[in-house]
Parts: C-alpha cells; sequence; structure tokens
C-alpha cells in the first residue's frame, strides 16, 4: 500500500513545477498550459485523499474543478484570441499598455 | 512492493513530463508532452479506485481542452515567438520561489494528520457500482453546486464568443 503523502508529495511537486512555469515564462498560451498542470496536480491530491479517507466528496470537487478549468481554458483563449488580433503579440512582456 | 514500484514509475515519469511541458519553445510541443501527461494522470486514478474520474479526465481534458489548445495554437502565426526569448530576464527569482514554496509545502505535509473516515469503503462502492456511487452523492448531497457550475459553463460560452467576435 502506497502512503497518502507520496501522492501528496507528487501533487506538491508538479504544482510547484506548474507554478514556477507560469511566473518564468513568456508565452501567453505556455502560461495558461501551467494553469491547466496546477488544476491537475489539485485534483491527483483530491482523489487521493477520497480513496484514502473513503469519502467521495473529494470526487466531487474534481467535478467542479474539471468544469472551472474548461471554462476557464475557453475564457482565457478567447482573450487570447482578441489580444492577437489587437496586438499580434503572445508575449506577456509586451503586452504593457497598463503601466502608466 | 509491486505499488511502490508501479508509484514510482507514474512519479518519476509525471515529474519529468511536467518539467519538459514547462520548457519546451513550441506550444505545441508542451501540448503533446501534456496530452502523455494526462494519460499517465488518468492511470494513476485508476490505481486510486477512481474509474469514472479517470474516463472524463481523458474525455474532458484530453479530447476537449487539449483540442482547444491546439486549435488556437494552428490559429496563431507563432512563427516570431519560437524564435524569441523562453524565460523573463528575473527567472531565478522565479525558480527560488517555486522551490521555497515546495519546501514549505513538504513541511506541512511531514505534520498530516488524517481526518476521520468516510462510509464509501471500497467495497461499498464496489457493491453499489463507482459511477452509481458518485451519481448518487452528486444528485442528492450536491445538487445546488451542480446547478451553479452549470451557470457557469454558460458565462463561459457566452464570453468566449462576445471576446473572440470580430467588432463591427
Amino acid at each position: 500500500m502506497v502512503p497518502l503523502e507520496w501522492y501528496i508529495i507528487l501533487s506538491a511537486v508538479i504544482f510547484v513545477i506548474g507554478l514556477t512555469g507560469f511566473i518564468v515564462r513568456r508565452n501567453i498560451i505556455i502560461m495558461l498550459i501551467c494553469i491547466e498542470l496546477m488544476l491537475n496536480a489539485v485534483n491527483l491530491s483530491l482523489i487521493a485523499f477520497s480513496h484514502y479517507l473513503q469519502d467521495l466528496k473529494g470526487q466531487i470537487l474534481v467535478f467542479f474543478t474539471i468544469t472551472v478549468a474548461a471554462a476557464e481554458a475557453a475564457i482565457g483563449l478567447a482573450i487570447l484570441v482578441a489580444l492577437y488580433r489587437n496586438k499580434a503579440v503572445v508575449d506577456a512582456d509586451k503586452i504593457s499598455e497598463m503601466k502608466g | 512492493m509491486l505499488p511502490q514500484i508501479i508509484f514510482g514509475y507514474f512519479a518519476i515519469v509525471m515529474v519529468v513530463l511536467s518539467v519538459l511541458i514547462v520548457t519546451r519553445k513550441n506550444p505545441v510541443h508542451s501540448v503533446l508532452w501534456m496530452l502523455v501527461l494526462f494519460f499517465h494522470i488518468a492511470a494513476i486514478y485508476l490505481f486510486l479506485n477512481a474509474e469514472f474520474i479517470a474516463a472524463v479526465q481523458i474525455i474532458l481534458y484530453a479530447g476537449a481542452i487539449l483540442v482547444l489548445f491546439l486549435f488556437v495554437i494552428m490559429m496563431l502565426n507563432l512563427k516570431h515567438e519560437v524564435t524569441s526569448d523562453r524565460y523573463i530576464g528575473e527567472w531565478p527569482i522565479g525558480v527560488a520561489l517555486g522551490l521555497s514554496i515546495m519546501l514549505f509545502v513538504i513541511f506541512a505535509i511531514t505534520k498530516l494528520v488524517p481526518g476521520p473516515l468516510g462510509i464509501y469503503t471500497i467495497e461499498l462502492v464496489q457493491e453499489e457500482t463507482h459511477t452509481k456511487a458518485i451519481g448518487k452523492v452528486l444528485y442528492i448531497e450536491y445538487l445546488l453546486p451542480f446547478i451553479i457550475a452549470s451557470l457557469i459553463l454558460l458565462i463561459a460560452i457566452v464570453g468566449a464568443i462576445v471576446l473572440a467576435k470580430k467588432r463591427t
């Protein structure tokens, strides 16, 4: 039997890789992919807790996380398409109109 | 011993795939590595007795969300992005921040005390079948959040159309 802590540490490592990628990458598409990576890491920890605590509520929460991830991907990519149409860049550093 | 070996394989492959996703220059390569990662995550869900979630993971993430990403990458012309710098200038700060958060989380996990066990033992779920057990909890106990989730999807559809349509 694999201990619960192993799953949580694996989930934490994947989450931190996604978070670091979100901070250091310039490409907005990769930043959105990193958000999906972080949501998947959280899903993994929820399923592990659900299995080890013998409660199905964790799996229900995973459903809602997947719903929010789908909505977030659709809206984020629509914003990206609108942005590319206006400025023709997908580089987060080059979008600095709000800087004043 | 065998479960530990299988878990070790999945853990190593998933961490390597995550690093590959974050560091690839071409977004298409990132999305394709993400596809491999999602299949591994679905397999680990099977390992945790969550068959229905594993199926949803493959159908929704690999089938819908990644295809959406690929369509958007296809519509944009990314020749310039592939040749420009991958990382921001201050990338060591970001990596240090990530490592410190990871140390903090691992320290917190060593102090973890699991809560009381629920009623859904593996035998009960197997007797009732997994999908039926999940459906009962979702449609009886969590009916209102389920309706709110449908509203989130409606807002996503309307928002995507409004944002992406051409100004006339």
